[in-house]
C-alpha cells in the first residue's frame, strides 16, 4: 500500500482536525460556539491552503484509491472556500434564529470532507463514502431547526429520497463491478477501452444507474423533486451551502466518473444511448427548472428551482465531454468554470435572503422585496448583481459560464440543446430580472426591518467580488484549467 | 452462464413453496374454535393492563444507535485480525487510526452525556 | 510607454471616488479638485505620450497597450487594449485638455447646486467613456465607449431632472434626455450590425487588422463595403446629430451649459467623425458611401445653419451652429479630405467650447435667462465674457487668422476640388449663415440697448474659475488654426501644415484609394478664399446692421418675408415633418395596429401568451410537486425505468 503523505495532506488535515481533534474539543468545551466556529474556520482555511499549495503535486495515494493534485485540489480549495463562506454566513444567521449549536459547524465541515473525497476519488467505493459523508451531513443540517416542522419535513424527505437514490447508486456501482470486474476508475476505463467487458449490458445498466444516483445529487429532472422542498424548508444558511457546494461536488464526481466510464468520450457505440439520456435529462431540467421558477412566490423556492435549472446547464458540459474544442477548452472545463461562478452567485443570493429573513420566518415572499433598494440599498444592489449574473448577463461570471457551456454544446453538434438552453435562459431572465424590478421599481409595502449582515457581509463581499472578478478575468480560471 | 444460478432458483422456489404451503395448510386443516381465552393477547400469560402504544424515551434509541455504531467496530476488526500478518504494519497503522477516530467519538458521546440515563 | 494606459484610468478613479463617496467628501472644493485633477492627470499623461510619439519615426508612430484579454476562446477574442497613434492621441488631447478646462469652469458654474457631486461623477464618467471610445484598439471597446458616452450624455442632459424644458414635443429635461438616448439607439443599431458584418468578414474586430486587410478581404465586394460603411455612418448620424437623426441635439441643451460645451459641442458629437477617420480605408473603398456622407453633411450644414438664423435661445443658436459645423466636417470626410475634417474637429472644439462656456457665463450672469431678445448691452457688465465670445464668433465666422478660417476654408476648397463648384457654393452659403447668426447672437447679447429688466436682473461678470478657461480657450481659438496652415498660404511663407504631416500616415491608405486631383490651383484657391472671407464679412456686416439696435429692423424684415421666416422659425417644419411622417404614423400605427392588434392580440397572444403558457405550464408542473415524498419516489422510479429502457432497448436488437 502506497501512501503519498505530502500529497494527501489536505485530506489528512481535514480528517484529523475533524475526526480526532475537533470532536474531542467539542466534547470538553461546553457552549463555546465561538471557539468551535473559529477552530473550523481555521481548519478549512488550512486545508484549502494545503490544497492550493499542493495543486501541482499530482499522483495517486492510498493504494490508488485517491487521485491527487490539479483538478481534485482545485475543488478542495473551492469547497474549503465555500465552507468558510458558509460558516461566516451561518453564524449570524443561527444567532438570529437563536439556534446556534456548535455541532452545526461540525456537520458543515464534515460535509466539506465528504465533498473533497468525492473530488479525489478514483475508486467507486471512495466516491460512495464521500457522497454518503456529504449527504448524511446535509440531512442533519437540513433538519437543524428541529422545532420547525418545515425544517424537519425537509430533512426527512431529503433523507428518505436520498436513501432511495443511494440505493440505485450503489446498485449501479455493483453492476459496473459485475461488468468490468473492478471498482477503480483506471481499471474500468482500461476494460472499456480494450473492449473486455464481460457483460456489456450489466455495465450499461450500471452506468445508467450511477448517472441516476448522481443526477439525484445534482437535482436533475426527474430526480429533482426533493430540491425545492428541501431548499425551502432547510435553514437558509444550509440551503446556501448545499445548493452550491453540494452541487459543485456532485459535478466534480460526475466529471471524474465520466472520464472513467467513457474513456473514449462519446464516440464509442455504448455511449451513444447514454448521450441521449443525458441530453434529454439536461433539456428537461433546464426547461422545467426555469418554467416552474416563474410561478413561484417564495424567494427560496424560486432560487431552488433556478438551481435545478442550473444543473441542467452544467449537464451540457458533460455532454460536450472531454474532447478539446477549437478553443482548447472542453465541456468539463466549462462545467468547472460554471460551478465556480455558480457557487459565488447562488450562495450570494441565498445569503442575502438569509440576512433579510425575519426571525419568525417572514420576509421570504418575492413581494416582500418590493422597494428593497430604499431600505437596504447595499443588499438590493448585491442581489441585483447576483440576479444579473444568474440570468447570464455580461460582464458577470454567469455570462461566461453559460457562454462556455453553450459554445461547448454547439461545437459537439448539440445545437438543439443550446437552443433549449438559450430559450430557458430567456425564461429565467423573467424571474431574475423580475426580482430586480420588484426591488428597484416598486414601492415598499411596509417600513421594513433591521437586517444586519454581520459576518455574512464578508461572504457577500467575497461572492460579489468573485462574480465580478471572474466575469472580468475569466482567463485566469481558464489558464488554471489548461494546466491540468 | 446463467445455469450456475439454477440451484439458487431452485432454492428460492423451494423456500416460497415451503412457506406458502405451511401457512395455507394451517389455514385449511386447523380447527377454528375461538374462545375468550384464545382471543386474549397472551393466551396463557398475564392479562395486559394498558395500551401497548407507548412512547419510549429517546434514550433507548440513542443507546441502541451507539451500540450498533460501536458494534460495527468489531466487524471491521474481525477481517483485519484474520489477515493480520499479511496486512502487516500498514494494516496495523490503519486500524490504530481507525480506533483513535472511534475513540474520540466515544469520548464525545460520554462527555455529551448521551449514555447518561437520568 | 505602457503608462499610456493610465490615461483612461484617472477619470475612472475620479468617477469611482466621487460616485461612491461624493456626499462624504463634503466641500465642493474637494470634489471639484478631484474631478478636475483626474482629467488634468490624463491630459498630462497624454502630453507625455504625445511627446513620445513625436520622437518616433513618422511611420512608426503607433503602439498598442494591451490592458488585458477579456475573453480568448479560440476564434473569438476580446482584448481590452488601447491604441495610441496620431489620430487617437489628437482626440485624447482635445478631450482631456478641453475637458479639464470645462471641469474647472464647472466648479464655478455648478457652485451651490445640490447635486454637485453627482454632476462631477457623471462628468468624469463621460471623460472615461470618451477616452475608451477614441483609444480603443478594436470596435468592441469603441462600442463600449460609444454606448458609455451615450449613457453619460443621457444622465447629464437629464441632470436637472425636475426642471421644465421647452422643446419640440418635450416638457421635462428628462424627455430631452430620453429623446437623445432613443434617437442614438437607432444609430447604435447600425454600428452593431456593421460590427457583426465586419467580424463575419475579418474574424476580428481589431482596427489594425481590419485597416490592413480591408483591401484583401473586401476587395471587389463593393456592395458589402457600402452596406457596412452606411451602417456605420448611420451610427455617426445619430451620435453626431446629422440628418436624419440630428433632432436630438437642440433638445439636449436641456443639460447644464458645461455639458453642452463638453459633450454636445467639443467631444462626443465628433465621435462620428472619429469613427469614419478610424475606418477611412473602408469608407474610401465605397464611393457610394462617400457620396452619401458628403450629401448628408452639406445638407445638414445648410439646413441647420439657416434654422440657426432665427433662433432666440442663446444655447439653441449654438446647438444649430454645432449641427451645421458637424455637417461641414462630414462634408470634408465625404470628399476625402480627412485631415481637413479632423482639423475642423479640433478648431471647432476650441471655439465652440468657448462659445458655449461664454453663453453659460451670460446665462449665469443673467440669472438663468436664455432669451437673447431680453439681453443686449452686456459688453459693459461682462467685459471678459464679451471679448472671449467675440474671439469665438470671429473664429467660427472664418475671419482670417482665426482658427476657423483655416479649417473651414480648407473644407470649402476640397469641396470644390474633390467635389464640385455646387458643393462649394452650398458650403459657402452655409458659411454665410454661420457668420450671420453668430454675429446676430453677439450683437443681440452684448451690443446695443439693454433690453432686460433692471429691477430683477443685475448682470455681473462670472468668477475667475469660469473666466480663466474662457481666456485660455479664446487664445486657442485665435491661434489654433496655425497648426494646419493650408499649403497655398504656408508654402510661400515656408510654414508647414503640421497637422497634415502628423495625420498623413493614418489616412495614407484611405487617400490612396481615392481619385487624385493634381495640378496648380493656386490662383483659384486664393480667389475662393477671398470670396469665402468676403461672404463671412458680408454676413457679419449684414447681421450687424440689422441687429445692432435690437430686433426691430429684423422683425420688420421678418414680417416682409414672413413665409421664409416662418419656415425657418419652424425649422423647416422638420419637427412637424417628423411628426407627420414618422411620429404620427408611428403613434397612429402603434395605437391602432401595434397596440390594438399586434400588442393586444399578437403580443398578448405570443409574448404574454407564451408568458401565460410558461406560467400555466409552471402551474401544471407545480401540481406534480405534491410535497408527498412517496409521490416523488414514484416519479423517480418511473424516471429510472424509462431511462434504463432508453439505454437497454436498443442493445437488445
Amino acid at each position: 500500500m502506497q501512501i503519498d503523505y505530502i500529497g494527501s495532506l489536505p485530506l489528512i488535515v481535514i480528517w484529523l482536525a475533524l475526526g480526532a481533534i475537533g470532536i474531542v474539543i467539542q466534547a470538553f468545551v461546553r457552549d463555546n460556539t465561538r471557539l468551535v466556529f473559529g477552530y473550523y474556520v481555521a481548519t478549512l482555511g488550512l486545508t484549502g491552503l494545503a490544497a492550493i499549495v499542493l495543486s501541482g503535486h499530482k499522483g495517486a495515494s492510498f493504494g490508488g484509491m485517491i487521485t491527487l493534485g490539479g483538478y481534485a485540489n482545485y475543488f478542495d480549495a473551492l469547497f474549503c472556500g465555500a465552507g468558510i463562506m458558509a460558516l461566516l454566513a451561518a453564524r449570524p444567521y443561527l444567532q438570529k434564529e437563536e439556534s446556534e449549536v456548535d455541532e452545526f459547524y461540525t456537520m458543515l465541515v464534515s460535509s466539506v470532507a465528504g465533498m473533497m473525497l468525492m473530488a479525489h476519488a478514483s475508486n467507486l467505493v471512495v466516491l460512495f463514502v464521500g457522497i454518503e459523508l456529504m449527504s448524511i451531513s446535509f440531512y442533519v443540517m437540513a433538519g437543524f431547526f428541529r422545532t420547525s416542522t418545515k425544517s424537519v419535513e425537509a430533512a426527512l424527505k431529503y433523507f428518505l429520497l436520498g436513501c432511495f437514490a443511494t440505493g440505485f447508486l450503489v446498485y449501479g456501482m455493483s453492476l459496473i463491478y459485475g461488468g468490468t470486474g473492478s471498482l477503480a476508475y483506471g481499471d474500468i476505463a482500461r476494460t472499456v477501452v480494450t473492449q473486455q467487458l464481460t457483460y456489456p449490458t450489466l455495465f450499461v445498466v450500471g452506468t445508467t444507474l450511477l448517472v441516476i444516483g448522481l443526477s439525484f445529487k445534482i437535482a436533475a429532472f426527474p430526480f429533482h423533486q426533493w430540491a425545492p422542498d428541501v431548499y425551502e424548508g432547510a435553514p437558509t444558511a444550509v440551503t446556501a451551502f448545499m445548493s452550491t457546494a453540494g452541487k459543485a461536488a456532485a459535478f466534480s464526481a460526475f466529471v471524474a466518473v465520466f472520464v472513467a466510464l467513457l474513456p473514449a468520450g462519446w464516440t464509442s457505440e455504448i455511449a451513444q444511448n447514454q448521450q441521449i439520456v443525458i441530453a434529454v435529462i439536461a433539456a428537461a431540467t433546464m426547461l422545467l427548472g426555469n418554467i416552474t421558477a416563474v410561478v413561484q412566490s417564495n424567494v427560496k423556492r424560486m432560487l431552488a428551482y433556478s438551481s435545478v435549472a442550473h444543473a441542467g446547464y452544467m449537464l451540457m458540459g458533460i455532454l460536450a465531454g472531454p474532447s478539446l474544442g477549437t478553443d482548447g477548452m472542453n465541456g468539463h472545463h466549462a462545467i468547472v468554470f460554471y460551478a465556480t461562478s455558480y457557487l459565488f452567485m447562488q450562495m450570494g443570493a441565498f445569503v442575502v435572503v438569509g440576512i433579510l429573513e425575519r426571525r419568525d420566518g417572514g420576509f421570504l415572499n418575492i413581494d416582500d422585496y418590493a422597494g428593497l433598494h430604499h431600505r437596504h440599498p447595499v443588499l438590493a444592489a448585491l442581489m441585483a448583481v447576483f440576479m444579473f449574473s444568474l440570468a447570464g448577463i455580461p460582464p458577470f461570471a454567469g455570462f461566461f459560464g453559460k457562454y462556455m457551456l453553450f459554445a461547448a454544446a454547439i461545437e459537439r453538434g448539440f445545437t438543439w440543446l443550446a437552443i433549449v438552453g438559450v430559450v430557458s435562459s430567456v425564461i429565467s431572465a423573467w424571474f431574475y430580472l423580475g426580482l430586480i424590478v420588484k426591488m428597484y421599481f416598486q414601492d415598499a409595502k411596509d417600513s421594513g426591518h433591521e437586517a444586519p449582515a454581520g459576518l455574512a457581509g464578508f461572504t457577500l463581499a467575497v461572492s460579489v467580488v468573485g462574480v465580478v472578478f471572474f466575469g472580468l478575468f475569466p482567463q485566469l480560471l481558464i489558464n488554471i484549467f489548461r494546466s491540468w | 452462464m446463467l445455469h450456475t444460478y439454477v440451484p439458487f432458483m431452485v432454492m428460492i422456489l423451494i423456500g416460497i413453496i415451503f412457506g406458502a404451503s405451511n401457512i395455507l395448510l394451517a389455514e385449511f386443516l386447523g380447527p377454528k374454535k375461538s374462545t375468550r381465552a384464545k382471543l386474549s393477547t397472551y393466551e396463557s400469560g398475564m392479562e395486559p393492563v394498558k395500551s401497548a402504544r407507548e412512547r419510549f424515551s429517546v434514550k433507548f434509541y440513542l443507546v441502541a444507535m451507539m451500540f450498533i455504531l460501536f458494534d460495527i467496530e468489531i466487524i471491521f476488526m474481525y477481517p483485519w485480525a484474520v489477515q493480520f500478518k499479511e496486512l502487516g504494519m500498514y494494516g496495523f497503522t490503519a486500524m490504530i487510526l481507525f480506533m483513535i477516530l472511534l475513540f474520540s467519538g466515544y469520548i464525545y458521546v460520554i462527555k455529551k452525556g448521551a449514555l447518561r440515563w437520568d | 510607454m505602457n503608462y499610456a494606459a493610465l490615461i483612461p484610468l484617472f477619470p475612472l478613479v475620479g468617477f469611482a471616488i466621487i460616485g461612491l463617496f461624493g456626499r462624504r467628501l463634503g466641500s465642493e472644493k474637494v470634489i471639484g479638485s478631484i474631478a478636475s485633477l483626474a482629467v488634468l492627470a490624463s491630459f498630462v499623461t497624454a502630453v507625455a505620450v504625445f511627446m513620445g510619439l513625436t520622437s518616433m519615426p513618422a511611420d512608426a508612430r503607433s503602439f498598442t497597450v494591451p490592458v488585458y484579454t477579456w475573453i480568448a476562446t479560440g476564434s473569438f477574442s476580446v482584448d481590452i487594449a488601447y491604441q495610441f497613434d496620431q489620430l487617437s492621441i489628437l482626440f485624447t488631447l482635445i478631450i482631456t485638455g478641453i475637458g479639464f478646462l470645462i471641469h474647472v469652469y464647472s466648479t464655478g458654474y455648478m457652485h451651490g447646486d445640490r447635486s454637485f457631486p453627482r454632476f462631477f461623477a457623471y462628468l468624469n464618467l463621460f471623460v472615461f467613456m470618451m477616452l475608451n471610445l477614441v483609444l480603443a484598439s478594436n470596435f468592441l471597446l469603441t462600442f463600449l465607449g460609444w454606448e458609455g458616452v451615450g449613457l453619460a450624455s443621457y444622465l447629464l442632459i437629464g441632470f436637472w431632472y425636475d426642471r421644465k424644458f421647452e422643446g419640440s414635443g418635450i416638457v421635462w429635461t428628462g424627455d430631452a434626455a430620453k429623446k437623445a438616448f432613443i434617437v442614438n439607439r437607432i444609430g447604435d443599431f447600425g454600428v452593431l450590425l456593421a460590427m457583426f458584418m465586419l467580424f463575419n468578414a475579418f474574424g476580428t474586430l481589431e482596427y489594425a487588422t481590419i485597416n490592413a486587410q480591408a483591401g484583401v478581404v473586401l476587395g471587389g465586394q463593393e456592395t458589402l463595403v457600402t452596406m457596412i460603411t452606411l451602417l456605420l455612418f448611420l451610427g455617426c448620424t445619430g451620435k453626431s446629430a446629422q440628418i436624419p437623426l440630428g433632432v436630438w441635439l437642440p433638445d439636449a441643451m436641456a443639460g447644464p451649459t458645461p455639458v453642452s460645451a463638453l459633450i454636445h459641442a467639443a467631444t462626443m458629437v465628433t465621435s462620428g467623425i472619429f469613427l469614419i477617420a478610424r475606418t477611412n480605408v473602408l469608407f474610401a473603398m465605397s464611393p457610394t458611401t462617400m457620396a452619401v456622407v458628403t450629401g448628408i453633411g452639406i445638407t445638414t450644414a445648410l439646413i441647420a445653419g439657416t434654422v440657426g438664423l432665427v433662433q432666440n435661445d442663446i444655447k439653441k443658436v449654438l446647438a444649430y451652429s454645432t449641427v451645421s459645423q458637424l455637417g461641414f466636417m462630414f462634408t470634408a470626410l465625404g470628399v476625402g479630405a480627412f485631415t481637413a475634417g479632423v482639423f475642423h474637429v479640433m478648431t471647432h472644439a476650441f471655439f465652440k467650447a468657448l462659445l458655449f462656456l461664454g453663453s453659460g457665463s451670460v446665462i449665469h450672469g443673467m440669472h438663468e435667462e436664455q432669451d437673447i431678445q431680453k439681453m443686449g448691452g452686456l459688453k459693459k457688465y461682462m467685459p471678459i465674457t464679451y471679448k472671449t465670445f467675440l474671439v469665438g464668433t470671429l473664429a467660427i465666422s472664418g475671419i482670417p487668422l482665426f482658427s476657423g478660417f483655416f479649417s473651414k476654408d480648407e473644407i470649402l476648397w476640397f469641396a470644390w476640388l474633390n467635389g464640385s463648384p455646387i458643393l462649394w457654393a452650398v458650403g459657402a452659403l452655409a458659411a454665410f449663415c454661420t457668420a450671420f447668426y453668430m454675429w446676430r447672437l453677439t450683437a443681440l447679447t452684448f451690443l446695443g440697448k439693454e433690453r432686460f429688466d433692471h429691477h430683477h436682473v443685475h448682470p455681473h461678470e462670472s468668477p475667475k474659475s469660469m473666466t480663466i478657461p474662457l481666456i485660455i480657450l479664446a487664445v486657442l481659438s485665435a491661434v489654433g488654426g496655425l497648426l494646419g496652415i493650408p499649403h497655398v498660404l504656408g508654402h510661400p511663407l515656408h510654414l508647414p501644415n503640421l497637422l497634415e504631416e502628423w495625420l498623413a500616415p493614418i489616412f495614407a491608405n484611405g487617400v490612396a484609394l481615392l481619385p487624385k486631383h493634381t495640378g496648380d490651383h493656386t490662383a483659384l484657391e486664393f480667389t475662393l478664399m477671398a470670396v469665402s472671407v468676403g461672404i463671412g464679412a458680408f454676413g457679419i456686416w449684414l447681421a450687424h446692421s440689422l441687429y445692432k439696435d435690437g430686433t426691430e429692423k429684423a422683425r420688420a424684415l421678418g414680417a416682409r418675408f414672413s413665409a421664409v421666416y416662418k419656415l425657418l422659425w419652424r425649422k423647416y417644419g422638420v419637427d412637424e415633418v417628423y411628426d407627420v411622417l414618422i411620429v404620427s404614423p408611428i403613434v397612429v400605427f402603434s395605437r391602432s395596429f401595434l397596440w390594438k392588434m399586434v400588442d393586444v392580440v399578437l403580443i398578448d397572444g405570443i409574448v404574454n401568451g407564451s408568458a401565460r403558457f410558461v406560467a400555466s405550464t409552471g402551474n401544471v408542473i407545480r401540481r406534480i410537486q405534491t410535497g408527498v415524498a412517496q409521490h416523488y419516489a414514484l416519479i423517480m422510479m418511473v424516471g429510472i425505468i424509462a431511462l434504463i429502457a432508453i439505454v437497454t432497448v436498443p442493445m437488445l436488437k
